[in-house]
């Protein structure tokens, strides 16, 4: 579901990746996460973030998975500085945190 | 034509002046002999450091008898730590904020495992004092040690109420001023102050100790220099003296116009889309200012400004290696990537700060885009 986002970062060519890719949308009802940035570390989870949330509609929630510390505080300083809101967080099975935001209305 | 580096990377180092320079070597022509010793040529390297002592003191605000060289901060740290909290050893707990030096936090630790409480500070970067006065007053306090300014973000505290509570709990206070002296009014209540030469354009290698006549604390070293194993070096002490009246006498002027050029770089930053300036824009130091960019690892940004001639810091996980994420940037809920802090130095020309202006915008783009980060706004 969001592998076109993790492949597209991990991928990581100079000159930048492909933009829009249509499945980088999470389906949200099918999981209970939209963007799996385990295993990678910053900046990364927060451009997985910036690229999944661009294709929703506002007031949607977006839940990142992440394993890197610095997401625990990178999220909600992304939240913060886009006008968007930070959720909340929670810990999940295998050590990953779970960090929710919902986009702005409007 | 091949351009001239710019250095913004003055915290905790800096380039020596022409007259520091002639001091370290005045230091070596006439305080080579060992202090130590009766005779006369030391004699003499003893009246170097002695005057540089006296120099130091009077901008500390501090009896000379009582200022200290040591080879580091971290020294510093760790001796007047370990000696206040000894005299104090039925005290279990030191006291400090949550944006002190890893330095201090470590020496802390060491002193008293597992007996060290942070307080937390606000978004600007303020220690909570409410908090700090509650947790101070309470038993088993040995020492509570506070900085003065921020290195990472250049906020500076409110010590007043800080001192305020530690003279009336009755617990000693430790001033971290290793950021501040040089650019800023020393502090005026502590009894105990670590100061940084290099932070204010002396050499490295050396650190200021200031200690009230009436702090009180215990060896638990060998015997002997308890501040200076060995022997202070008498060049870096002069030089140290002699960059500090330096800096004093131009202070007013330098922070003026370097207060200026900051306020030319926070401007220019925030018209940038997903960048941040950090710290508080008012109480700070006048020579420091930070900012966060979303979508780059500090690493590749400092990577790129170097190589485009702009030397700049950084206090991101990143860049220093650490898992962890920078302390002080996660206290104040501030982005921990992408991470830039720019430290003037006096010689610092408006030229150079255009420059840099100039040049961040494109250097952001092009790391922004080889990680391929969306475009912001």
């Amino acid at each position: 579901m969001t592998d076109a986002v993790t492949d597209a970062v991990a991928d990581g060519a100079p000159g930048g990746t492909p933009d829009g890719a249509p499945d980088a949308v999470a389906v949200r009802a099918a999981a209970p996460f939209d963007v799996d940035a385990r295993g990678k570390s910053c900046p990364i989870p927060i451009i997985m973030l910036a690229k999944a949330a661009r294709d929703q509609a506002p007031g949607a929630e977006l839940t990142v998975l992440a394993t890197d510390v610095a997401a625990r505080y990178d999220v909600p300083a992304w939240a913060r500085m886009t006008g968007n809101d930070f959720v909340g967080e929670s810990e999940t099975d295998g050590g990953a945190i779970a960090l929710t935001v919902r986009l702005r209305l409007v | 034509m091949q351009r001239s580096r710019v250095f913004l990377d003055a915290g905790g180092s800096a380039p020596l002046s022409s007259r520091v320079f002639d001091a370290l070597q005045a230091g070596f022509a006439d305080g080579w002999a060992d202090p130590a010793r009766l005779v006369t040529e030391s004699r003499k390297a003893r009246s170097l450091i002695d005057g540089s002592r006296e120099a130091i003191a009077e901008v500390l605000g501090a009896n000379a008898d009582y200022v200290h060289f040591a080879p580091s901060i971290h020294f510093a740290f760790e001796r007047v730590i370990a000696g206040i909290a000894q005299m104090r050893r039925a005290q279990p707990r030191i006291l400090v904020s949550a944006i002190e030096r890893d330095a201090l936090i470590h020496a802390a630790n060491h002193t008293r495992p597992h007996g060290v409480e942070s307080i937390g500070v606000d978004a600007m970067g303020h220690l909570d004092i409410e908090a700090f006065a509650a947790a101070v007053a309470a038993d088993g306090i040995a020492l509570a040690a506070i900085q003065h300014a921020n290195q990472e973000i250049g906020t500076v505290q409110r010590l007043d109420p800080v001192a305020r509570a530690c003279v009336e709990a009755g617990v000693p206070f430790l001033v971290d001023a290793s950021s501040s002296i040089g650019h800023r009014d020393a502090p005026k209540h502590w009894d105990a102050l670590v100061a940084h030469p290099a932070d204010w354009g002396g050499p490295a290698g050396i650190a200021v100790l200031a200690l009230d006549p009436q702090t009180r604390w215990l060896p638990t070293w060998p015997e002997g220099d308890d501040w200076a194993p060995g022997g202070v070096s008498v060049p870096l002490a002069l030089a140290s003296a002699v960059a500090l009246q330096e800096r004093e006498q131009e202070r007013r002027e330098t922070a003026g116009r370097l207060g200026a050029l900051v306020e030319k770089i926070r401007a220019s930053v925030r018209r940038l889309d997903g960048v941040e300036v950090l710290g508080d824009p008012y109480e700070r130091l006048p020579h420091v200012v930070t900012f966060s960019c979303l979508y780059v690892d500090g690493e590749s940004l400092l990577s790129e400004l170097d190589r485009e001639g702009f030397a700049v810091g950084s206090g991101s996980a990143c860049t220093s290696g650490s898992l962890e994420p920078s302390r002080v940037l996660a206290s104040i809920g501030a982005l921990t990537h992408g991470n830039v802090r720019v430290a003037l130095h006096p010689a610092v020309t408006d030229d150079d700060v255009d420059r840099f202006v100039a040049a961040l915008p494109h250097v952001l783009d092009r790391v922004r885009s080889r990680l391929g980060a969306p475009r912001t706004s």
